[in-house]
């Protein structure tokens, strides 16, 4: 493809990746609950249930607690564009995206964290003492679960010698990189953050409002309405994000890249489509075989991440040095 | 150029004179606002001096005024290491002038303050300019002592006192330091000046003990662990814009003496040393935002939050000192230009972080977090320059303090390249003591900005709090627009820092790929980009096409009582208070390090008491550090206290020893 | 060897020393002695793919003394023992559980910053295989140190000698590695025995004190 050529290309994929997470990703969350409810032994709401929901919320009137102030209004738009924009970073079934160089991983990472920041913030400005209860945790979570992803990116950019993610994806596709002890560490670690940054089983439950383990909810209490909606909506694309980054990192394999061209693209579709579901079963099967964990003993479950991420690096630079 | 900032110092010191002998006479107000608008346009004026020395690319330029001790002229020399940090100084200087100014009618602060407040600037803007070592000591004393008085603004309260005199125990110590880093430098050559200093013969042991004593002298003035213990005393308990130029611009003042001797006077220093600023720099960095956390003074927290940034500049330069010793010059220079662009943001949002909080501070009265809250419906613009100020200290893109962490985060992915062992172990523990950092860092902010702004006032006092003035709005806003600036157009800055970097290191820092002011990208060989202003852009396209799911969405919006699973109760103290916000991760890291213990006093059944729960900690540095220094001192002094009662037959005896022995130590050197 | 040998002999060794840590990580007996039986699992896994590599036989049978003692006999004791005596089922920490994961990865740092320099010659393998199993013996060790209960102690000791197997499994041509393995588990045998008695007597001598203690307040 000629360089105009990779620009439109990569502006399409662009495009059609903005409105595929955004397409997908209550779909995902759907699947997830689906399964789950089957593996319970219930009949689960359809995948189409999500949509309905939200949907609904959206068209709800919004009420809002008397001192909330504008920040509280601005936090659901600002939560849900800066995750959106996070996920049409990741590359999910193409390399070739536009804005691929404006933000590597390090960038991306640091604008989740921003949207815990502003999460925070939101859970605090009701005054209530749910919100400032699960703030409190929320950052706690994020104190240790940040820098662990962080471990685990500096050990991928390190075999990928890039923190961008396209080169990532593209290096781990392109080259035999082989089985490696510091990237089973790294993708145990990072799943172990994904599974506290969505607010699952076992760090929080994203179905409970039982005061006692409650994180993520308790944050979101006071909203209603189409803030509620894009919380929500936000909540279920970055789901989506992380299995996509999980993938993207660890097993980007079939992802359509620059020297596929259109017929490769459009097989990597299928892939990730297909890498997805299996995310989600993934999922379903380890939440329900697993009892939630008290607020505490998060801390470990994350210092264990992080020391996880520590040895992927340390463990990397004994392979260098080999 | 030299001798027109000389003359601003001039200006400066005149201005406190003048302030000192014109209090007599004149009214307060208004000698105040001519000294605090003098000082301003004099640090106006050599910031501005200072870009166009920077952009223009001139080299050095030197001057020797004739004061001082009389067979010595004072020798200046400004180069652009110096200029970068009077750059900081002058836009340090100016903003908390302006803030002065317009504070001053407001201020309960005694009168000294203004005069010695130039006096402040003035030696904090000759110590980056001194060429030799006797120029630099007494600018660096003059800075310490001028600072020093305005720390007991308000002597009259009992831990002013005891920050004033911690601080002037480190003041003195530092100096101490620094003379004898100096000393050594010298040699026994004695050459004071730094141009013989450069090219002096120095042994790898004095060499090593130079930076010993330099990290000692100028890194407990700068706040490193633990030689911190003075910082969050001393910089909260002076008046709010002093408090500013000493976390945001005296701290810097420090560094550049720690960067000027290790880069610039010293030949070569070993990889040990860069091992052992990594360390102290990542503990550094670790432990302060930890203390932070902690607090509820929110002076006390952004004091402590200085000790972090400290910690994160320290590594750059640690991590430049590794890898010049390991022949990667470019690489060095990287490191380095990190953490001078990162010492650039943090003298910007800690200064718009200082003020905001002074303006919410004289609002209401309380430094306390736990009295302050729902202050964001009275002060709506500090409150959104707060955050912004927030956000940049907490690393969030597409802000700045997120850009120069991101710098120096692609400095360390380029730790495998080291050749040691140590120092290959090192730097990915020391980048996820820095990503820890990071991450309680907005922790930290968002309950500082939480507690403050957000809920429900906890005092009838911030329920009334008034909006500032608008002098003071206007500094709060111009910081707040710099920090973004500096954020989504960060090669603004390393554009012009990274030619200053080459001139030390030898090498470019940065490998530009042609593509100019947009994009980060530092490394040639690799492809990592960064572009703060695309990702601004992107974004804000992204959320103005919310506005149509808005459109589609049910508009209407009614307010009522927070729901609060249904139990929601009047009362402003059942919100969560600062410290039961930390109290998760005082669990989770200050149990072990801290020693952090809860104690809950519940009064029997039936009994009207409150009850109690209180939170002990306890600060190791103290307890181990400190502790014992004072107790030798301790000893010492009461050991020596029998000297007082002696008779003088016994005073005699121990002047014959003295004598003696002074007599039988000259026979021996013949 | 290709790559992809040295991938695989690579991940499980590092599984082995990954284990290792669950086993500082966990709170609870059974979980403890779950994760123990997969690291003599991923010791006999190890084992079996050196057999086969190199076509070293006898350490097949090392993986199976591995598999069969280890991964099944050990554990289903010490499991019996557990509910047989009503042993508490929560792990007692003389150091907290951060504590001593931090203190498990400085040990790693420790033995990579140990080993890798001198045995720069060796080859490859060898290099990584020592690291990590001397830092699986390290933890095992602190293992042992920071934990109360006796059965922690002797899986401590065992996940110590799994790390001894590896390092013996590592280093090709060893003499005796099969020998080693018995004698190993002969010990711990007998430690497990000890256990046993002493728990007993424990049992009796409190039976003994309580009976005592109510006797003074019947008394009273």
């Amino acid at each position: 493809m000629t360089v105009s050529g990779l620009l439109s290309v990569g502006l399409l994929a662009q495009i059609v990746q903005a409105i595929l997470v955004l397409a997908l990703a209550p779909a995902l969350t759907g699947l997830v609950r689906l399964l789950k409810a089957r593996l319970q032994g219930r009949r689960g709401a359809s995948l189409v249930q999500p949509y309905r929901d939200l949907a609904c919320l959206l068209r709800k009137d919004v009420v809002i607690a008397e001192n909330a102030s504008w920040l509280f209004q601005a936090i659901p738009y600002i939560v849900f564009t800066m995750i959106w924009f996070a996920a049409v970073l990741v590359p999910t079934f193409t390399t070739v995206l536009l804005l691929g160089p404006t933000a590597d991983l390090i960038a991306l990472v640091a604008f989740l964290g921003s949207v815990r920041f502003f999460m925070a913030l939101a859970g605090m400005d009701t005054g209530t003492s749910f919100g400032g209860l699960g703030a409190s945790r929320e950052v706690m979570i994020g104190s240790l679960a940040e820098p662990a992803v962080l471990m685990v990116i500096f050990t991928v950019a390190l075999v990928a010698h890039s923190t961008s993610l396209i080169d990532v994806a593209e290096y781990l596709t392109g080259t035999d990189v082989g089985i490696r002890v510091s990237l089973l560490m790294a993708l145990l670690a990072m799943v172990m953050v994904a599974i506290a940054e969505n607010a699952r089983i076992p760090v929080d439950n994203p179905t409970t409002h039982l005061e006692l383990t409650m994180v993520h909810e308790a944050m979101i209490l006071e909203y209603s309405g189409r803030h509620l909606a894009l919380i929500e909506a936000a909540a279920m694309v970055k789901l989506l994000l992380y299995i996509s980054l999980i993938l993207c990192m660890f097993v980007p394999f079939g992802i359509g890249t620059r020297a596929d061209g259109f017929a490769g693209i459009g097989l990597g579709l299928v892939v990730y489509l297909g890498k997805l579901m299996g995310g989600a079963v993934i999922l379903a099967v380890f939440e329900s075989s697993i009892a939630k964990m008290r607020v505490f003993r998060v801390g470990e479950f994350l210092g264990g991440a992080l020391l996880l991420g520590v040895l992927a690096m340390i463990y990397l630079y004994i392979s260098w040095a080999v | 150029m030299l001798y027109m900032i000389l003359g601003t110092v001039l200006i400066l010191f005149a201005l406190g004179g003048a302030g000192l002998v014109m209090g007599q006479w004149s009214d307060r107000e208004t000698v105040e606002g001519w000294i605090y608008a003098g000082s301003a346009a004099a640090c106006g004026l050599n910031a501005a001096l200072m870009v166009g020395f920077l952009v223009s690319g001139a080299s050095g330029m030197e001057a020797a005024v004739p004061v001082g001790l009389p067979w010595l002229s004072a020798r200046f020399r400004l180069d652009g290491l110096a200029a970068i940090f009077l750059l900081i100084v002058g836009t340090g200087g100016v903003l908390s002038a302006l803030y002065g100014f317009a504070h001053r009618r407001h201020t309960q602060d005694p009168a000294w303050v203004a005069f010695f407040f130039p006096l402040f600037l003035g030696g904090m803007t000759l110590v980056p300019l001194a060429d030799d070592a006797f120029s630099f000591l007494l600018s660096w004393e003059l800075m310490s002592l001028a600072s020093w008085f305005m720390v007991l603004a308000s002597h009259q309260h009992h831990e002013t006192r005891r920050a004033a005199i911690v601080y002037l125990v480190m003041a003195a110590i530092g100096t101490v330091a620094m003379m004898l880093a100096f000393g050594t430098l010298a040699g026994a050559a004695g050459g004071y000046s730094f141009e013989a200093m450069r090219g002096a013969d120095i042994s790898p042991w004095a060499g090593a003990m130079v930076v010993l004593f330099v990290l000692v002298g100028a890194g407990s003035k700068a706040g490193v662990v633990p030689l911190h213990a003075w910082l969050p005393l001393a910089h909260p308990a002076a008046p709010t814009h002093v408090s500013a130029l000493m976390s945001g611009v005296m701290t810097k003042v420090a560094l550049y003496a720690i960067i000027r001797v290790l880069f610039d006077l010293l030949p070569a220093v070993g990889w040990g040393w860069g091992l052992a600023m990594l360390a102290v720099g990542g503990l550094t960095a670790v432990l302060g935002v930890l203390y932070a956390v902690l607090q509820r003074d929110i002076k006390t927290v952004l004091a402590y939050s200085t000790v972090e940034n400290i910690g994160v500049i320290l590594t750059a330069i640690g991590l430049a000192v590794a890898f010049k010793a390991s022949g990667y010059a470019a690489l060095a220079g990287l490191s380095l230009v990190a953490g001078l662009f990162h010492a650039i943001n943090h003298s910007l949002y800690k200064s718009l972080l200082f003020l905001g909080a002074g303006a919410v501070v004289s609002a209401t009265g309380y430094r306390d977090l736990e009295r302050l809250g729902g202050v964001i419906h009275r002060m709506p613009v500090t409150a959104a320059t707060f955050l912004i100020g927030s956000a940049a200290i907490a690393a969030l893109p597409p802000l700045n303090g997120f850009a120069s962490e991101w710098l120096l985060f692609q400095a360390l992915l380029n730790g495998p390249r080291l050749p040691e062992w140590a120092l290959k172990l090192a730097v990915p523990v020391v980048g996820a003591l820095l990503a820890l950092a990071t991450a309680l860092a907005s922790a930290c902010f968002v309950r500082v900005f939480g507690i403050t702004f957000l809920g429900r006032p906890r005092s009838p006092e911030a329920m009334m709090a008034k909006e500032a003035e608008r002098g003071i709005l206007v500094v709060l806003v111009v910081l707040a627009g710099a920090c973004v600036i500096l954020g989504v157009a960060p090669m603004m800055v390393l554009s012009i820092v990274s030619p200053v970097v080459e001139t030390l290191m030898g090498a470019p820092p940065l490998a530009d790929g042609g593509r100019g002011l947009l994009w980060m990208e530092p490394l040639a060989e690799r492809d990592s980009s960064y572009s703060g202003l695309i990702l601004l852009v992107a974004v804000m396209g992204m959320a103005s096409l919310m506005f149509l799911v808005r459109r589609q969405a049910s508009g209407r919006l009614s307010r009522s009582h927070a729901w609060d699973c249904g139990c929601p109760d009047p009362n402003p103290l059942t919100q969560y208070t600062a410290s039961s916000f930390s109290q998760p991760i005082r669990r989770v890291f200050a149990t072990t390090l801290f020693r952090a213990r809860e104690d809950v006093e519940m009064p029997e059944p039936g009994d009207v008491s409150p009850a109690r729960f209180t939170v002990s900690l306890y600060d190791p540095v103290w307890q181990w550090f400190y502790r014992p220094v004072t107790r030798v001192i301790g000893w010492v002094a009461d050991k020596s206290d029998a000297a007082q009662l002696m008779s003088i037959r016994e005073y005699l005896a121990i002047m014959f020893a003295a004598l003696i022995l002074l007599l039988t130590v000259m026979m021996v050197i013949r | 060897m290709s790559t992809l040998h040295y991938d695989i002999a690579h991940v499980l060794d590092g599984s082995v020393l990954l284990l290792g840590f669950l086993l500082l990580y966990q709170r609870r007996m059974f979980g403890l002695i779950n994760i123990f039986a997969f690291q003599a699992l991923g010791l006999a896994l190890a084992a079996a793919w050196q057999a086969h590599v190199h076509g070293e036989s006898h350490l097949y049978a090392t993986a199976l003394i591995a598999l069969s003692v280890k991964a099944g006999i050990i554990p289903y004791a010490l499991r019996r023992l557990i509910i047989h005596f009503g042993i508490h089922r929560t792990i007692d920490t003389a150091l907290g559980i951060g504590p001593s994961l931090v203190a498990g990865a400085t040990l790693v740092a420790l033995s990579v910053m140990l080993v890798l320099p001198v045995t720069a010659d060796s080859a490859a393998l060898t290099r990584e295989k020592l690291a990590l199993a001397l830092s699986t013996v390290l933890i095992g060790l602190l293992m042992m140190i920071t934990r109360r209960n006796a059965i922690t102690q002797v899986i401590g000791f065992m996940a110590l000698e799994n790390g001894l197997i590896l390092a013996a499994v590592g280093v090709q041509g060893m003499p005796l590695v099969v020998e080693m393995g018995i004698a190993f588990e002969v010990m711990v045998a007998f430690i497990i025995f000890g256990i046993f008695f002493f728990h007993i007597r424990d049992r009796f001598e409190s039976l003994d004190l309580q009976y005592l203690e109510s006797h003074r307040g019947e008394r009273r």
